[in-house]
């Protein structure tokens, strides 16, 4: 990719957007290392699995998403949820599975989810989501409501059957979706050319007529190709299949030494930093100085201490809930 | 009264609730053009338009949870999966999301689906087309299960399926699809959860699920003609199921015969015994029989020694009268 592209790309966002982004962006990293931290404490039951690394992509997207569009995601989730709009307390509260949590400490990390903001829910079931969301899409085409859905996966989803029915519908019907694929090059314990046979999970779109679109872990990239897929589904344009060669930096989980990675691989991942890149070219832009910089980050930290001490105090959930919302009555 | 045929009970039902609610659409293969495998949908193509009935690609996993999303999102749809052995071809979609999204959002999210699908056997269609899979839906909270005999039965509970705002799996019978009974003109609504009395008597309460209904009043009327007054209870709703209904009934006969077409073993007659052997056991005079089929899947040509029937249920209800607990 050339500079010059670069430069053309990045004069389109404005000081105010530009800002937005940045500031999402450390959000998620922070909430994210955050959570490693106490996890690693004790504080937190079962298993997290963070996106640090990853965190250009849900911010990208999300920010041309109204609060009224649809998304799923996975079991790393942290970041969409984030991205589209869920209150820091209560995510915050859901992970220590308190009865203040989004989901009243029901659901816990994988499975969050946020009717207010269109969260449809993260899944753990890799490749679950993408049906659901095609069925958002089909609701919102039904209802001629304007609202798009967005899904996002791995690449390791585009292997389950899940991702073929759903593509291949979204397109027959013309579904208002984008399909986000973040590629960080593992499944779990297992790189991309054990399980692929093809290169670029943007290759696979041919196989349902619909467009295939590859982007680097660049936060300007990821935005323009975003607005454009967007646009185009809610114009009834039908779904686009948006690749983004992510970055893993950490292992599958929390915890996870990941032996199975070389360190010159991991270290090569973690000096691509998206955040990095953008604070770089902020400053250079004169967008932004340091201490503006230094300003949105410990706002940031005092927010994330909020949550956490709002997590800590907040009860467990009772037994006498344990039955409840199984069926609606 | 009117006679209808009870896949025409299943028409008029689904096309009721279309008339009735905007919201209510229709998704499957073969559904729409065809009017669907059995015919079950004809027509309502024509009358509802393409926008509201689709068919889709072979994709049930695929449809089952569009139908899930969709369902998030405001839309009530009316899913029909072929043959019910197809279930096995989407089982994430109905029992990882469909059952449990409610439950795990802490009841943000309300699922109305209907997923309805012809079980059983008789046809010869053999292992893969032939099966009852009641037994694992029911044992999945978040769902709910019904298994109507009837034609009025079939209509009022899709009716009342489609009103529920949980899941709902609809099983019918293949082999009952033809069959007649009354019917009537105006609207029909069965509640779920409540079984029905389809034969009174005292001496031994027969429980019975879908095609096992008819056979079982078969078996009433021959111990009928043996001096036993045989009571057959159509459970219709197997999750949840009407445990007063059977307590009653068992508190009355003190005899206890489960039958059912799917496999005997691990079936929900199983349920149904354990629970009243551990609520109300003092009120049985005899142990309680399940009838079911036998544990091989269901083989082509040697179907005939393969289903249960009549006999068997004659056979049970013998065996329930002459032992003394």
């Amino acid at each position: 990719m050339s500079e010059k592209r670069k430069k053309t790309n990045r004069l389109k966002i404005d000081r105010k957007r530009s800002i937005k982004l940045y500031s999402m962006m450390v959000k998620i990293r922070r909430v994210e290392e955050t959570l490693a931290e106490v996890f690693t404490a004790g504080e937190i039951p079962g298993f997290i699995h963070t996106c640090i690394g990853q965190e250009a992509t849900p911010t990208a997207v999300c920010s041309h998403l109204e609060q009224s569009d649809y998304i799923t995601t996975t079991h790393r989730g942290h970041g969409h949820a984030l991205a589209k709009g869920v209150d820091l307390k209560m995510f915050m509260a859901e992970l220590f599975g308190r009865r203040d949590g989004l989901c009243r400490g029901r659901s816990g990390s994988i499975h969050l989810a946020d009717k207010s903001c269109g969260l449809l829910g993260a899944n753990g079931i890799v490749g679950a989501g993408i049906p659901l969301a095609t069925g958002a899409a089909f609701a919102s085409q039904y209802k001629n409501s304007g609202q798009v859905a967005v899904c996002f996966f791995g690449e390791a989803a585009s292997d389950e059957g899940f991702f073929h029915e759903s593509l291949n519908i979204a397109s027959l019907w013309k579904l208002p979706i984008v399909y986000v694929c973040e590629n960080n090059g593992w499944a779990q314990f297992t790189p991309q050319k054990v399980h692929m046979p093809v290169q670029d999970v943007a290759q696979r779109a041919v196989a349902y007529g619909i467009n295939g679109i590859t982007v680097t872990n660049d936060i300007l990239e990821i935005e323009a190709a975003a607005a454009k897929a967007l646009s185009k589904a809610r114009k009834g344009g039908g779904p686009t299949l948006l690749e983004v060669k992510s970055l893993r930096w950490h292992g599958h989980y929390v915890g996870d030494p990941q032996k199975y990675r070389s360190q010159k691989e991991v270290t090569l991942a973690q000096k691509d930093d998206c955040i990095k890149k953008f604070k770089t070219w902020l400053i250079k832009s004169n967008y932004l100085d340091q201490v503006k910089l230094d300003g949105i980050e410990s706002k940031i930290e005092k927010e994330i201490t909020k949550a956490v001490e709002f997590a800590r105090q907040s009860p467990v959930a009772d037994t006498s809930e344990l039955m409840e919302s199984l069926y609606v009555v | 009264m009117r006679e209808l045929r009870y896949i025409h009970a299943v028409n008029e039902a689904i096309n009721e609730e279309m008339d009735r609610d905007e919201n209510v659409v229709l998704i499957g293969e073969d559904i729409a053009g065809p009017g669907g495998a059995f015919g079950a949908t004809r027509g309502l193509l024509e009358r509802h338009g393409p926008r509201r009935v689709l068919d889709t690609p072979i994709s049930e996993a695929g449809f089952v949870s569009l139908a899930t999303g969709a369902a998030m999102c405001g839309l009530r749809p009316i899913v029909e999966i072929m043959f019910m052995d197809f279930t096995t071809v989407c089982m994430d979609s109905i029992v990882n999301q469909l059952a449990k999204i409610r439950y795990m959002s802490a009841g943000q999210y309300c699922l109305p689906v209907v997923l309805r699908t012809p079980a059983g056997g008789g046809l010869n269609a053999a292992a893969q087309h032939s099966q009852c899979l009641e037994a694992w839906f029911a044992h999945v909270p978040g769902l709910k299960v019904v298994m109507p005999a009837t034609p009025y039965d079939v209509k009022g509970l899709i009716k009342s399926a489609v009103r529920d705002d949980n899941p709902v799996l609809v099983i019918e019978h293949k082999g009952l699809y033809a069959g007649k009974g009354s019917v009537p003109e105006e609207e029909i609504l069965v509640p779920l959860g409540k079984a029905e009395i389809k034969r009174e008597g005292s001496d031994v309460t027969v429980v019975a699920t879908s095609r096992m209904v008819h056979d079982s009043l078969e078996a009433a009327c021959i111990m009928a003609e043996e001096g036993v007054s045989v009571e057959v209870l159509d459970l219709r709703s197997i999750q949840p199921w009407d445990k007063d209904a059977v307590f009653n009934s068992v508190t009355k006969t003190h005899r206890l015969v489960v039958a059912h077409e799917a496999v005997k073993s691990f079936g929900i007659g199983g349920e149904i015994a354990a629970t009243v052997v551990e609520e109300i056991m003092d009120e049985l005079d005899a142990p309680i029989k399940r009838v079911g089929a036998p544990f091989v899947p269901v083989p082509y040509s040697l179907e005939q020694f393969y289903q249960p029937g009549p006999t068997h249920v004659v056979e049970a209800v013998r065996a329930t009268m002459s032992s003394i607990l």
